[in-house]
């Protein structure tokens, strides 16, 4: 079904531009274009078609949904709505403050706060056109674990008592007169021309934010195609060298980049030979463990609660990486 | 006289609803003044949990986007 696009980035590299068909450049410029047409046209039709069906979803709904749950199914699904619901860094912290202020515990909140950067259907997509199905489905399964595991491990070293006092406070009020949020009037019914006009606006907005990313990140994913030796990575950084996980998690901080940006250069990585386990390991602490997020949930945080998470995010995406290696060839 | 608050954590989008507005009410010759807050506990007070939102006189009228032009109109003119 891909096949059109490899077609099309061969005519045009090689027929067009003249380029070589062995030779570096072309096999760059080949890479590049066929991965960045690939990606722009899966991505117009498949957010206009999620967006139809996520019209009805928002955030406050969620909210109303997590505030009534028992603990147990608390993690799962905050985990699971972080992975379906749309999130923009700038809104963790109204989303932390509403949940909270609606009695919901913190690592429920938290649950959805880790999921969310690191699954949506954007760099679900991407996924399954440039590394397959199965890859997909074990990288969403790895997400939300991380996410529900991480919560879980929030509440037993009961992270509440490190909030900033306000946060807490609020927290403290809500769980005492439990039962008392008002959801009113979000339950509106949607015709499908409400539904086709949420998707366009939809479509254009997310369209108009992960462009530039994705001709960054093939951009880069290209560079290394064509010009990283054949081998260097595999000999360097392959199988068998258990520090390149943890190295490939810290490398992945000071970047900061979202899904769509760090996909296509996982995909590279991984071509060159690069394991599985290290390139997921350094793709999940891109988007996920980043510095300006931190920065903004020190608003709601303290400190000591914030390291906490960042070791607990680092750990986690390390582990993530060594389970990969160690049982991908059994996969 | 209208006291409207765009309340947002510094996001692009905040600081293009609060341009929207401003310009909205220069060109309607309506007396408006435009703040952006972006404390945290202003966001939890009005029950805003997604960005940005917009106050007009204490009353949460909007959250979740940049609003409209129909929409900015329709509270300048109430």
């Amino acid at each position: 079904m891909f096949q059109i696009f490899t077609d099309f980035a061969a005519w045009l590299t090689y027929s067009i531009f003249g380029l070589s068909t062995d030779s570096k450049l072309g096999d760059a410029v080949h890479f590049f274009i066929e991965d960045v047409s690939k990606i722009y046209v899966l991505l117009i039709i498949m957010i206009y078609v999620i967006a139809l069906l996520r019209a009805s979803l928002n955030i406050e709904a969620v909210r109303d949904y997590l505030a009534g749950k028992h603990r147990g199914v608390g993690y799962v699904m905050g985990s699971a709505f972080g992975a379906i619901t749309p999130f923009c860094s700038c809104s963790s912290i109204p989303i932390f403050l509403g949940f909270t202020s609606a009695g919901i515990p913190v690592g429920i909140t938290m649950a959805f706060l880790i999921t969310s950067p690191l699954i949506n259907e954007v760099a679900v997509l991407l996924l399954v056109s440039l590394l397959g199905w199965k890859f997909t489905i074990l990288y969403i399964v790895i997400g939300v674990s991380v996410g529900i595991l991480g919560g879980l491990f929030l509440d037993m070293i009961k992270a509440e008592r490190w909030l900033q006092s306000f946060a807490a406070d609020a927290l403290k009020r809500a769980q005492t007169s439990a039962g008392t949020t008002n959801s009113s009037g979000h339950n509106v019914t949607l015709t499908f021309t409400d539904r086709h006009k949420f998707a366009i606006t939809e479509s254009k907005e997310i369209f108009a934010r992960v462009w530039i990313w994705v001709i960054i990140g093939v951009g880069i994913g290209a560079a290394l195609h064509g010009f990283v030796p054949e081998g260097w990575i595999s000999a360097n950084l392959g199988e068998g060298q258990w520090w390149s996980v943890p190295t490939a998690v810290l490398l992945g901080i000071p970047l900061y980049s979202n899904a769509t940006g760090v996909i296509p250069v996982m995909e590279s990585l991984i071509i060159n030979g690069l394991p599985v386990g290290t390139a997921l390991a350094f793709c999940m602490s891109t988007v996920a463990a980043s510095f300006p997020e931190f920065i903004l949930l020190k608003q709601v945080m303290q400190w000591k609660l914030l390291a906490i998470l960042f070791v607990l995010l680092l750990v986690s995406f390390t582990i993530v990486g060594w389970i990969f290696n160690a049982f991908l060839p059994y996969i | 006289m209208k006291n409207i608050l765009v309340l947002g954590s510094g996001c692009a989008k905040c600081k293009k609803t609060a341009e929207a507005i401003e310009k909205m009410a220069g060109q309607l010759d309506v007396k408006a003044t435009v703040t952006k807050e972006t404390s945290p506990q202003v966001l939890m007070s009005y029950g805003v949990m997604s960005t940005p939102a917009v106050v007009v006189n204490e009353k949460l009228v909007h959250s979740g986007s940049i609003p409209n032009t129909e929409t900015i109109i329709s509270w300048l003119k109430e």
